[in-house]
């Protein structure tokens, strides 16, 4: 099975002798697995029809650009169609209105509603400085006015006080006036769950809004949902009108094939997308990650700002400096093995990988998991600076005073220090020839091959944060050397037998 | 299982489940009716079962095999609308018929340990809400243990549950250890001498090592106090859910060692299909399937019904 349409285009449309332009059968043959995918990333099948023909009417003719397969021609067109139907960037949620400004959330039975309500109040009383109240309508779920409550007392945010036996409209109302009277800038309503087939809470739903007058209407919706989302979508907006999307659960692995869907059908904007499970894990769209995702590109604009928000970028020039030079030592070991679990360890990388599930399972097969990046740096942390500096002096007594200290079997210093061997090896051959640590992402990122500079490190660094949207042009090089297996992760010398880079090293395979 | 809800005035769940999907599998009932009455089989209408098969989660691989098997030895003749349905219903019910075996509790354990695990917001809690209400209309002993111990109000969420079912709830702090909890739970529901221990779980999705790691370790040591235990583990999955689920199984069996499915929110407009795919790839049994938030709103899962609920098959 391939993970990505690259790779299944690249089966198909590689074998045609280049020609010209894509002919017909060409395109015809591209939009059946073009097909295939959305419907695997979960597109909703009429989305997909009508996304398919767009797709197909601008592919047909298309001159394919020297230095490009037909594959990769394909995969351009593709991606930019689904950033064009994902809608542009940055239509957050709107804050110019009179206040208090009421913001409503509805959706399915367990979407994330009122986890998102706190983190979008959270979200507004420390980013926007605005002042928060919430009120939670859902007088039907055990215990869910109680969830809010908690989420506000931790929060620090306050909630609509709970008055028993009073029906959801009286609650708006009275969340209402708390606002006016109160000085409130924001009042966030969270409602009850509904299936879209249940017309009394769909009305009611209706009268909410009614009596409320919300600024912002959002469904909230599971980006794990399949095909139902186009009736889901379709039907909040029929009844109770929304003015944007709230996708949750996106720090899942799913395909989040839904996103294209509720946007065709409805054309409202995706506001904001649900990250975490903790209140701040609450982003702004970016519709080229998801297009990214749809595709089996994995998520890589993400990984490549989250590296940049993480990684020091002072103390990243000076280990690639060093690995340049050929010194690579266990404080450079653990360095990167500290940057890499900031990053989310092993599992939050591998969440933004392509093709993650099948190097997962192989991992879990392996027992290799994010404890084994702590049990190294606590290996390292056991050691003295003057063995930290010289590997090469710890004999017999040295490890075993060390396994003690760190709690370990003497093996696990013996893996370790393999493993450090390993990569000094490999930062002494990169160091002299081309790649280096963050090549991979360099590139991607416009620096061309080679090893950056400390310079091209900081001007990495600033650059990321703010632009790095737009999926960098089909990162011809980074899906490529993904896509060998294994992406080099510390740690998983195990699995490819090869010594591998640490931290953000994602060098290709050699060639 | 027994009868009990089909004696309430209440609509039994079945007609339910296939009134919430008429609307939406109608479309299988005119796209097939427009098509099958007036032609022949051809691939056309192939194509067209197969689209309703994939808007029903089933997914593209199970959809276009189901669609090839109705058309075998129906090729190019002429056949209804009904004909049409009941073949792609019972494809679907020969892929269904094996996994669709009920729960069974063996009462010689005492406790019988059932740990109920999921994603975030699929209706563990709920589920057990519903079992609890089942089994002890069934006149067994039951306990729950509020092994949520991350989301907010979720303990508070679990004892309402006990209220309604008349059964204890074994609850510790928010954030407190949840394997501990479960241990502390399954002592007590052992000097009690219990007949079911439900056990609660925070949802988690199924790609964080961390959150996996600490469903490994709350089995890991209810093992320790019942080396058999837990006797079953139910990966409850929600019905709106596509291709995903597949990853979730795959996680959720190998961390926990899942027994069985439940499908909740079958009375929405999502068809749940993705459970054929499943049924195909991982040969679980699937118990029960939510049709409500009541706590009377769980039904033994049948292949046939379920079969021809996807085949918009009304009745
Ligand atoms: N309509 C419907 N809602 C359900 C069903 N099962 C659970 N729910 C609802 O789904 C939401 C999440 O359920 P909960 O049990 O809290 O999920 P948990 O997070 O997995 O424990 C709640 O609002 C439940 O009332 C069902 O079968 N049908
Ligand atoms: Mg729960």
């Amino acid at each position: 099975m391939f993970d990505n349409l690259s790779e299944r285009l690249g089966g198909i449309l590689d074998r045609l002798t280049r020609r010209g332009a894509l002919t017909e059968a060409d395109v015809d043959a591209a939009m059946r697995e073009v097909r295939r995918a959305l419907l695997e990333a979960d597109v909703s099948l009429d989305v997909v029809r009508s996304f398919t023909d767009k797709v197909r009417e601008q592919a047909v003719g298309a001159t394919v650009v020297k230095s490009v397969t037909p594959g990769q021609m394909v995969v351009k067109i593709v991606h930019d169609e689904l950033i064009a139907t994902l809608g542009s960037d940055g239509q957050t949620i709107d804050l110019n209105a009179v206040p208090p400004i009421i913001i409503m959330m509805v959706g399915l039975q367990g979407s994330g509603k009122t986890t998102t309500t706190a983190k979008l109040a959270r979200r507004l009383t420390e980013r926007d400085k605005r002042k928060v109240l919430m009120a939670s309508l859902d007088i039907y779920r055990p215990a869910a006015m109680e969830q809010l409550a908690v989420l506000g007392r931790d929060l620090d945010i306050k909630t609509l006080p709970i008055v028993a036996g009073q029906k959801p409209e009286q609650i708006a109302r009275r969340a209402l006036e708390a606002g006016k009277l109160g000085g409130y800038d924001v009042v966030l309503l969270d409602t009850a769950g509904r299936t879209t087939l249940d017309d009394e809470m769909m009305s009611e739903a209706a009268n909410i809004k009614t009596a409320a007058h919300p600024h912002e209407v959002l469904l909230v919706a599971d980006s794990l949902t399949g095909q139902d989302a186009v009736n889901l979508a379709r039907s909040f907006d029929e009844r109770v009108g929304l003015t944007g999307i709230v996708l949750t659960r996106v720090d899942g692995d799913g395909r989040g094939g839904a996103a294209l869907s509720m946007r065709q059908v409805t054309g409202k904007p995706i506001k904001l997308i649900g990250t975490g499970e903790k209140t701040d894990a609450l982003e702004d769209f970016h519709p080229s990650r998801i297009a990214g995702r749809i595709l089996g590109m994995g998520d890589v604009v993400s990984l490549v700002e989250k590296a940049s928000a993480n990684i020091d970028a002072e103390k990243a020039a000076r280990t690639t400096e060093r690995m340049r030079k050929g010194q690579f030592d266990l404080n450079d070991m653990r360095e990167q093995l500290l940057q890499m679990s900031k990053m989310g360890g092993i599992s939050g990388l591998m969440g933004m990988m392509p093709g993650v599930s099948k190097m997962k399972n192989q991992m879990a097969a392996a027992g290799l998991d994010d404890r084994i990046i702590k049990r190294q740096v606590a290996v390292i942390d056991s050691m003295t600076r003057q063995e930290r500096k010289h590997p090469e002096i710890l004999k017999a007594s040295r490890k075993r005073r060390i396994a003690a200290g760190a709690g370990q079997k003497v093996e696990e210093i013996n893996k370790l220090l393999k493993m450090h061997r390993g990569m000094a090896d490999m930062m002494k051959m990169m160091g002299t020839g081309k790649r280096g640590p963050l090549a991979g992402i360099a590139q991607a990122m416009g620096f061309g091959g080679g090893m950056p500079s400390p310079e091209q490190m900081k001007a990495l660094a600033e650059k990321m944060p703010k632009g790095a949207d737009g999926l960098p042009q089909l990162p011809k090089d980074l899906p490529a050397g993904l896509r060998g297996g294994l992406p080099n992760l510390p740690g998983l010398t195990g699995l490819t037998g090869k010594p591998t880079l640490p931290g953000l090293g994602f060098p290709r395979k050699k060639k | 299982m027994s009868d009990s809800t089909e004696d309430k005035p209440k609509q039994s769940w079945w007609r339910r489940l296939s009134g919430g999907l008429k609307r939406t599998s109608t479309s299988l009932g005119t796209a097939v009716a427009d098509l099958v009455t007036k032609r022949k089989l051809d691939r056309a209408m192939l194509d067209d079962i197969e689209d309703v098969l994939l808007r029903a989660d089933l997914g593209t691989a199970v959809a276009e095999r189901i669609a090839e098997a109705v058309g075998e030895g129906r090729y190019d003749k002429a056949i209804s609308a009904d004909e049409v349905k009941a073949v792609v219903a019972t494809e679907v019910e020969k892929v269904l018929a094996p996994v669709a075996r009920p729960l069974v509790i063996d009462d010689t354990l005492k406790p019988f340990v059932i740990l109920v695990v999921g994603v975030n917001g699929s209706g563990k809690t709920t589920t057990i809400g519903k079992l609890a209400a089942k089994l002890s209309a069934e006149g067994r002993k039951v306990m729950m243990a509020a092994g949520d111990t991350f989301r907010a109000a979720a303990i508070e969420q679990l004892k309402v549950w006990g209220e309604r079912t008349g059964s204890p709830v074994i609850a510790g702090a928010q954030g407190s250890d949840s394997a501990s909890l479960a241990f502390n739970a399954l002592t007590e529901a052992r000097n009690e001498k219990r007949d079911v221990l439900l056990i609660d779980t925070a949802g988690r999705l199924q790609n964080k090592a961390e959150l996996m790691n600490e469903l490994e370790k709350m089995v890991r040591v209810i093992r320790r106090v019942d080396a058999l235990a837990p006797h079953a583990v139910l990966l409850v999955l929600d019905a709106t859910v596509g291709q995903n689920a597949l990853s979730q199984v795959e996680a959720f069996h190998r961390t926990a060692g899942v027994t069985g499915l439940v499908m909740t929110k079958l009375d929405g407009t999502a068809r749940g299909g993705i459970l054929v795919a499943l049924a195909e790839k991982h040969k679980l049994p699937v118990h029960f399937i939510g049709v409500g938030e009541s706590i009377d709103d769980l039904a033994p899962f049948t292949a046939r019904d379920f079969a021809r609920a996807v085949a918009g098959i009304e009745t």
